[in-house]
């Protein structure tokens, strides 16, 4: 045996007794997909600082086994990238777990891999109701288009809200919100007078508001992408009086924390309808912030934090009902039917349908004591389900 | 008549917003040749330096305003000369590399200086809030754009063919070699123009900076925009420029009006039209 062959069969022995075995689990570990790099790198920052503040409160261990969270970077809406780094996580890394994902077509790509390996999966983010249908591994810790849009329906019509234009940019989940919104406003006796479809594109959107302004609906219905696309909307819909002239603005995501104070004056008395305010007032709440505060000084939590934060919390607890072996339908059934105390309020798993059931509230954008901009909640729908799933 | 009298009002207020995004690249690309696709980069630190000496230094909006162009046109200067200067005359693949990896560098350093999120400019108390037209209410930001618009115009023209450095600027670009043989500096003209470039793309990216907002990934995502004005405009003509701006405001306006679907396409079809016809842009010369 020469030297070369002697170092080579060193280097196997050590490689395989670092290989992690399929059953004792001392190390459970979770793969997260989400844009690290590129221009969401918002998402995979408020997903990582949020599970470390998890980790932080509750320990890296559940039921006696070590949790470890592995990170990969998906930057955009692309399926087939999802599926190979999906694929690559459980083949290579071994995990027992997947979480992440922002965008819908790459949690649909993911949901057969889920479905055939048995590896659950936790949406952090995507919002569209049929990713559930797509597997029984998959669970979700974010909100649902319908979940939040009928409640701010509902909530119209209670302040008289009679007629009303939708402004959706032109996209699957602007159709999405559209669809949710007239199904639920016209049959509580609402009637949405013009769909209006604008441009992903729109930088200007005086022109979208000037027809609005000239049908004099009693409300607009609003589905934006957050960032420029809100930015340049809330301004058009200050500056061309349509907030002057009364009309009320009926949004869900828009005034979200990342970007908020950058809307400025013109962000002032939007209301939306949401699962997560940052000003939501709770023990839990401000725990969370806190530890945040203190891990990361200056950042801001918003809807990402929290899907990461019920994402590990449910991760937690279906190590904690295996015992760290990987057995999927054991695993999901730990979570099925259980509640608990989010930073958002309370949550449940449906028994059911294994989606998320959460309050959404009412909020109005203020200004709070140290001037800053915030979402003020003042009406809770209590524990609303996916408006959007057949089931 | 108020939705021709709207089209109208919307598409001149957008169109001049286009135009003075545009009209820092038709200095680069159009008068000096090279594919400058760091444009916007200098449009964006127009917007972090006005935002800093404005927001953080708490100088008057005004003096932020010009400061924060003076900055990007002096920044431009070492640019010019350790990386640019490499560049005139060369293929225009190489003009691209160079120009969008600059670009790339500047998107890192603002998401690490600024963050991810947007970074609004705030507006003097008398620019923010509304006219009144009798009809419907005008963002008075946009009559500033207006005036800001017009007077680029003016000095622009006076610059380039009124005066001794326009006359030596063309003589530098035409024939580099001639030029310097009869005495001109052609290396520091190219340096300063460039400079003027990056400070119309400042004071460009401060005007537009209410319908484009601020933010690391700003050099990017108007990149097309920027390029499809000066294309259609014409290569090196202010004129051109703003016409092309005027055109493709107007269109995708009157689009948002009638037919808000399609209001993109008309606008990149308007450009497919243009180009079919006039290959060099509506005022470019062959």
């Amino acid at each position: 045996m020469t030297l070369k062959h002697r170092l080579g069969a060193v280097a196997l022995v050590c490689a395989l007794s670092l290989a992690p075995s399929a059953h004792a689990a001392e190390t459970v570990k979770v793969g997260i997909l989400a844009p690290f790099s590129g221009a969401l790198s918002m998402y995979g920052k408020q997903f990582r600082q949020a599970i470390e503040v998890y980790q932080k409160q509750n320990g890296t261990r559940a039921g006696g086994v070590e949790i470890e969270f592995v990170y990969r970077d998906l930057e955009g809406p692309n399926p087939a990238r999802a599926k190979t780094l999906a694929r690559e996580l459980i083949v290579k890394d071994k995990v027992q777990y997947l979480g992440g994902v922002v965008f819908t077509p790459n949690a649909m790509a993911i949901a057969p891999l889920a479905e055939e390996t048995r590896v659950p999966f936790v949406v952090f983010n995507a919002a569209t109701s049929a990713i559930l249908d797509k597997s029984s591994y998959v669970l979700r810790a974010s909100y649902t288009l319908a979940q939040v849009t009928y409640p701010l329906a509902d909530y119209a019509i209670e302040k008289g809200v009679r007629t009303a234009v939708t402004m959706v940019s032109d996209y699957a989940p602007g159709h999405d919100g559209e669809t949710a919104f007239k199904a639920r406003f016209e049959a509580a006796g609402g009637k949405v007078v013009e769909t209006i479809r604008m441009p992903i594109a729109t930088t200007d959107f005086a022109p979208f508001m000037q027809r609005a302004k000239a049908l004099a609906p009693q409300g607009v219905y609003v589905f934006l992408p957050a960032g420029p696309p809100t930015f340049g909307f809330t301004k058009a819909f200050a500056e061309n009086g349509l907030k002057a002239a009364g009309i009320r603005f009926l949004g869900t995501a828009e005034t979200e924390e990342s970007n908020l104070q950058a809307l400025g004056d013109a962000a002032i008395g939007l209301e939306t309808a949401f699962h997560y305010s940052a000003a939501h007032p709770s023990p839990a709440n401000d725990a969370f912030k806190k530890v945040l505060a203190e891990l990361h000084p200056g950042s801001e939590p918003n809807f990402a934090s929290v899907g990461a934060y019920d994402g590990a919390h449910m991760i937690y607890r279906m190590v904690e009902g295996t015992a760290g072996k990987p057995d999927g339908d054991k695993a999901i059934a730990a979570v099925r039917g259980q509640s608990w105390e989010s930073p958002r309020g309370p949550v449940a798993i449906d028994a059911k349908s294994r989606d998320i059931i959460e309050n959404v509230y009412m909020r109005v954008v203020e200004r709070d004591a140290t001037g800053r901009l915030i979402n003020k909640e003042f009406r809770t729908f209590a524990m609303q389900p996916d408006y959007g799933r057949g089931n | 008549m108020v939705l021709a009298a709207n089209i109208l009002i919307d598409g001149v207020a957008y169109g001049m917003v286009l135009f003075m995004i545009a009209v820092g690249l038709t200095i680069t690309l159009g008068l000096m040749r090279v594919v400058n696709l760091a444009h916007g980069l200098f449009a964006m630190l127009g917007g972090y330096a006005l935002v800093t000496l404005a927001g953080r230094l708490g100088l008057r909006f005004e003096v932020a305003a010009i400061l924060a162009v003076l900055a990007a046109a002096i920044l431009a200067l070492p640019l010019e000369r350790v990386l640019i200067r490499r560049i005139y005359g060369r293929d225009e693949l190489e003009q691209v590399l160079l120009t969008i990896g600059i670009t790339f560098v500047g998107i890192a350093l603002a998401s690490i200086l600024f963050g991810s999120g947007l970074t609004p400019v705030t507006l003097p108390s008398y620019l923010q809030g509304t006219l009144d037209l009798g009809f419907r209410v005008l963002p008075r930001q946009r009559l500033l754009v207006l005036a800001a618009g017009v007077a680029v115009l003016a000095v622009l023209w006076l610059i380039l063919t009124r005066s001794d450095f326009g006359i030596r600027l063309r003589a530098a670009v035409d024939d580099a070699a001639t030029s310097e043989a009869i005495g001109i500096d052609t290396a520091r003209i190219r340096a300063l123009t460039f400079a003027l470039g990056a400070g119309l793309a400042a004071l460009g990216g401060i005007s537009g900076a209410e319908l484009l907002p601020i933010e690391p990934y700003y050099p990017l995502k108007y990149l097309v925009l920027f390029l499809a004005v000066v294309a259609v405009g014409g290569l090196g003509t202010t004129v051109g420029t703003l016409a092309a701006a005027l055109l493709l405001g107007l269109t995708e306006t009157a689009a948002k009006y009638l037919w808000p679907e399609a209001a993109t396409i008309l606008f990149y079809l308007t450009m497919f039209i243009v180009l079919s016809v006039r290959p060099h842009g509506l005022f470019g010369r062959a």
